[in-house]
Formats: C-alpha cells, sequence, structure tokens
C-alpha cells in the first residue's frame, strides 16, 4: 500500500488539476452564451441570404456561369475552422478526421487554416496557402470577407477548381457535428422539402425582378453568399468550440471529483492503517519490558 | 388607402438587426442608381452601392450610410441584407475624411497597378459617411 505522504501528494495535484478544469468549465460556459447569442443573431441574415440566392438559382438553372461550374484544374481548396487552444475534447481532431478520412482523403487539397490546431496537424500532408488563425479568437464580417475574396480570387485564375468549408456546425448545447460544405461551384438541389413548406412565398419569388439582370446579380451576389456562409461557418464554429470545451472540461472535473473521492478512501485507510500498527508496536514494547 | 400606405421594412446585418419598423418610403443607392421605393412596389432585388439611407417614416425621415449589400423589394416588404451600414453616430468623420482624400489622391495620381475600382468604392463610401453626418 502506498504511503501516507505519497497518497497526500496524489491528492493535492489532482485537486489543484479540478480547479484548473472548473474553471475553463466556467469561462467557456460564459463564452458559449455569448458566442449562441452572436449565432441567433446572425441566424435571420443567412436565412434571408439563403433563400435569395436559391431563388435567383432557381430561376436561372441553365445558365452557364463561372461560379456554377467547376473548375477543370487545379486542387480543390478547403477552408478549415479549428481552434487555437486545445482542452476542448474531440473538436479539432474530428475536423481534421473529417478531412483526411473524408470524401476528399484522396484529393490534392490546398488548405485555408483558421485555427492553429487545423493547421497543426494537416500541414504534414497538405499544403497550406494561408493561414487566418487570429480571426477564429473573435470573427468578424470583415474577416470573413478576406477570405472570400481570397479564395475566390484564387478560383477565378484556375488555381482551384472547388471550394470547401470544413466547420463545427452548432445544433445545441450537446450537440456539435462537423460538416464539409461545398461552397464553389453553388448547388441547389435537394433543398425541396425546405420550399414545399413555402409555397405561397415561392410564387411571390417568382415573379421577382432583378436589377442588374441575373448573370450580373449572380456575379454580385455570389460572393456576398460565400462570404456569409464562411462568417456563419466561423460563429457557429465558435460556439461549438466553447460548447465541447465545456462538456470536455465539466467530464474531467467529475472524474478529478471521483479520484479524490477514491483517494480519500485510500488515504483514510492508510492513516488507519499506521494507527494500528503503531498501537500494536507499543503495546509490544510494552509487553517485551514487563 | 392615404390612411395606409406604410410598409414593412427590415435592415438585416450578419451581427445584428440594424432597423425594424414601418416606412412610407426609403431611398438608396444601387448599382443602376438611386431608387426610392414606396409601398406596391413591383417584386425586385437589387444590389447596393454606396450611399446614402433615407427612411421615410410616419414620424420623420432618418438618415444612415449605407454601403455594401443587397435588397429585396416586395409589395408591401422590404429587406435589406447590408454587409455594412452605420447610423450617423457611429461615424468617425475624422477617419471618412482622411479616407475620402486617400481615395482622391489614389485616383489623382492613377499608376496602371492603381486598383480603380476599389478607390472608387473607397471614395463613395467616405462621401457618403461625411453626407450623412451633414
Amino acid at each position: 500500500m502506498a504511503s501516507m505522504r505519497d497518497i497526500k501528494r496524489r491528492k493535492g495535484s489532482i485537486q489543484s488539476t479540478q480547479q484548473i478544469t472548473k474553471a475553463m468549465k466556467l469561462v467557456s460556459t460564459v463564452k458559449l452564451q455569448r458566442a449562441k447569442l452572436n449565432a441567433e443573431k446572425s441566424d435571420d441574415y443567412f436565412h434571408c441570404m439563403y433563400e435569395t440566392v436559391n431563388s435567383i438559382l432557381q430561376r436561372t438553372k441553365n445558365l452557364d456561369h463561372k461560379y456554377l461550374k467547376a473548375g477543370t484544374s487545379g486542387k480543390k481548396a478547403v477552408i478549415v475552422i479549428t481552434s487555437n487552444r486545445g482542452l476542448a475534447g474531440g473538436y479539432n481532431s474530428n475536423i481534421v478526421k473529417l478531412i483526411t478520412r473524408g470524401e476528399l482523403a484522396d484529393e490534392e487539397l490546398a488548405i485555408y487554416a483558421v485555427g492553429k490546431k487545423g493547421k497543426e496537424a494537416l500541414q504534414r500532408q497538405y499544403e497550406i496557402k494561408t493561414d487566418y488563425s487570429d480571426m477564429i479568437e473573435e470573427p468578424v464580417y470583415a474577416d470573413a470577407m478576406a477570405i472570400s475574396k481570397e479564395v475566390l480570387e484564387a478560383f477565378a485564375n484556375g488555381e482551384i477548381s472547388e471550394i470547401y468549408l470544413a466547420y463545427t456546425a452548432f445544433k445545441n448545447t450537446v450537440v456539435h457535428i462537423p460538416t464539409l460544405l461545398k461552397l464553389l461551384p453553388v448547388e441547389v438541389s435537394g433543398e425541396e422539402d425546405v420550399k414545399g413548406s413555402e409555397d405561397a412565398e415561392i410564387e411571390d419569388k417568382a415573379l421577382m425582378n432583378f436589377e442588374p439582370e441575373d448573370e450580373e446579380a449572380l456575379n454580385l451576389l455570389i460572393p456576398k453568399y460565400i462570404t456569409s456562409l464562411i462568417y456563419g461557418g466561423m460563429i457557429e464554429a465558435v460556439a461549438s468550440e466553447n460548447g465541447a470545451r465545456m462538456q470536455a472540461m465539466d467530464s474531467a472535473t467529475s472524474n478529478a471529483e471521483e479520484m479524490i473521492d477514491k483517494l480519500t478512501l485510500l488515504y483514510n485507510r492508510a492513516r488507519q492503517g499506521s494507527i494500528t500498527q503503531e498501537l500494536t508496536e507499543i503495546i509490544a514494547g510494552a509487553n517485551a519490558i514487563s | 388607402m392615404a390612411d395606409n400606405n406604410l410598409f414593412k421594412l427590415r435592415i438585416i446585418t450578419p451581427d445584428r438587426v440594424f432597423y425594424e419598423g414601418e416606412a412610407s418610403m426609403v431611398e438608396f443607392n444601387t448599382t443602376e442608381g438611386e431608387i426610392g421605393v414606396y409601398k406596391k412596389h413591383v417584386p425586385t432585388t437589387v444590389i447596393i452601392s454606396p450611399g446614402i439611407l433615407t427612411i421615410t417614416e410616419a414620424e420623420g425621415t432618418k438618415e444612415a450610410a449605407l454601403h455594401a449589400g443587397f435588397a429585396e423589394i416586395l409589395q408591401d416588404e422590404v429587406v435589406i441584407l447590408a454587409e455594412i451600414v452605420e447610423w450617423p453616430e457611429e461615424i468617425d468623420l475624422d477617419r471618412a475624411e482622411a479616407a475620402k482624400e486617400r481615395a482622391e489622391e489614389r485616383l489623382r495620381s492613377k499608376t496602371p497597378e492603381t486598383d480603380l475600382l476599389r478607390a472608387e468604392t473607397a471614395l463613395q463610401r467616405s462621401l457618403a459617411r461625411i453626407h450623412v453626418l451633414k
């Protein structure tokens, strides 16, 4: 059996670890609240954006537009949104796995990294085009504009053929889903279920005029659409990151609690043992003298 | 119908709802020129270029600087999806003046490398900001 001192030291170290995890949990809970609020505030915008772009694309199905078809040459670009800090459970590794083992595993990729953890994990295997890691600390819309500008330029130059966005979708506080979203070329199939419920609105939209004409409108709208998707991805990723960290730290705290309980038991047993031993020794000593 | 010429106006940015209310007219600048929208406008989607946004409500008018985005105009509702829009009190006049000078300078001393489009939009943006403040 370990000595009393060893157990005590061990218990002390676990206790201080628990304090850290507890504090981290509290911090990420607060951050999560804020991130969730941000995500909700921007919801309206994305909904409208999505509907408008969809309705244009529905009307212009056969349009031969540069943003609607994949480039023939070049790599596929992936914008990878992860966090700068670890200790968030599987948050970062899930995103990395999505890329290294997902449908894009065998392709040649160009990575636009948002978040250090993803960059570090992917740079051995793929080419990192640009590192935007500072942005994930506090994403603002201008950041998303900068990213979308760069990828769209690369797309227009033929450097890259397709653009994907890898981020963690925030469903609720405990459910976060690593998601790979195709940004370009824009696809609008399989959305019938959303559309069906809003028949009246569709008819309304069908009469919509566009100024300037469809094709030019697309030229201007699609970059905005991409930007808003990237921004939405960043906002959700921040919420997911804090959610994941909160969960990880919560279970770490309760694990520490459990270990402390066990060690307390061991410690008391060891203490009892040492008292018993001392008593036995004293009695034996007394007996020997008399 | 004179008593009810108001329509619903919503101005949304990626991080907040900028304005939500009833208006009788809204004016702003688009890629095709300035437009003013009343109720029962033909459904139209327009792309915004930098300019002044004027909202005419029942009680008076409000102005703001609107820089980028697009607007969806329906018969009884207008939704402006703005990437950047500011109320006058949010604008930093000094910064706008400085940006104006910079843009003018760039346009004057243009070299083949000058990004004309960018300089022009920058100029438009700063002019809109300055105008809204005055």
